[in-house]
């Protein structure tokens, strides 16, 4: 294990706490995008470039964007009175920490059994492409089909309601 | 602790972060941030086994990680547009006050 390693761990998991834990949620999406920049720094770490690449683009390009846009439209950024939390907090809070506790028991058991293979994959962008439509076109034409069915729909969902149409 | 491990236990982490996120806040766009935040601490684990597993020149991970995150973005769109659609109709985005179905 590596300094970068924990360095990035730090980075990613504070950011994934204060996102979760900010009052504001304005700065939840901020420091939102600082967990996607960890996890992108991971990805190229693992010298899986095109989807560190990939992980840039879609979500601190576009997620995070459409995050605080969603935020300002519904007026979501003033901090309420109240606490943040719902009123079941304690149970939500239990069941993730029984979830950790599992996987990560899970994880540590598992350590001598978990593949270790030390050579470096070179993978390049053409290898990328010619496994996109090569054996995995009919995924990507599915993929292609519910991104367009999902912009649609997301359009359609938030189309202003006219007076008098109901 | 080999490598592949300190990536699965992040990623267990980012999870558990994301799980009780999604189930104590009472913002609705902060359900979905969590619901993110659960989606990649899986492509972690999905690139990470690809990385440290044998025959990576398959490229079966990394597929499923392109593929989980052209998802997640749809995901995200669609689940974005229902959040404003509904706080135009309950004028109020706090899951503890959305009680009803019909509104």
């Amino acid at each position: 294990m590596s300094i970068a390693f924990y360095l990035i761990a730090a980075l990613t998991v504070a950011g994934g706490l204060a996102a979760v834990l900010l009052k504001n949620t304005v700065h939840c999406a901020l420091v939102l995008t600082v967990a996607f920049a960890g996890l992108a720094l991971f990805f190229l770490q693992l010298d899986a470039q095109f989807a560190g690449f990939a992980q840039i683009l879609v979500y601190i390009g576009a997620v995070a964007i459409l995050v605080v846009f969603a935020i300002l439209l519904t007026r979501g950024s003033e901090t309420p009175k109240d606490s943040v939390f719902s009123k079941n907090w304690f149970a939500g809070l239990v069941i993730a920490a029984g979830i950790f506790a599992v996987l990560g028991w899970a994880v540590l058991q598992s350590g001598r059994v978990l593949p270790h293979e030390t050579a470096v994959p070179t993978v390049t962008v053409l290898q990328i492409g010619n496994a996109l439509m090569g054996c995995y076109v009919l995924p990507l034409e599915i993929v292609a089909l519910l991104l367009t069915a999902a912009m649609i729909g997301a359009v359609i969902v938030a189309l202003h309601e006219k007076e008098g149409t109901k | 602790m080999t490598p592949l491990s300190g990536y699965l236990l992040v990623a267990a982490i980012l999870f558990s972060i994301g799980l009780a996120g999604a189930l104590t806040r009472r913002n609705a766009i902060l359900v979905l941030i969590g619901i993110e935040l659960m989606l990649n601490a899986a492509n972690l684990n999905l690139i990470a086994f690809w990385r440290y597993g044998p025959h990576p020149e398959a490229l079966t991970g990394m597929m499923f990680a392109i593929f989980s995150i052209a998802v997640a973005a749809a995901e995200a769109a669609v689940g974005l547009g229902l959040v404003i659609s509904i706080h135009r109709h309950a004028h109020t985005t706090d899951l503890d006050r959305m009680n009803r179905m019909k509104g």
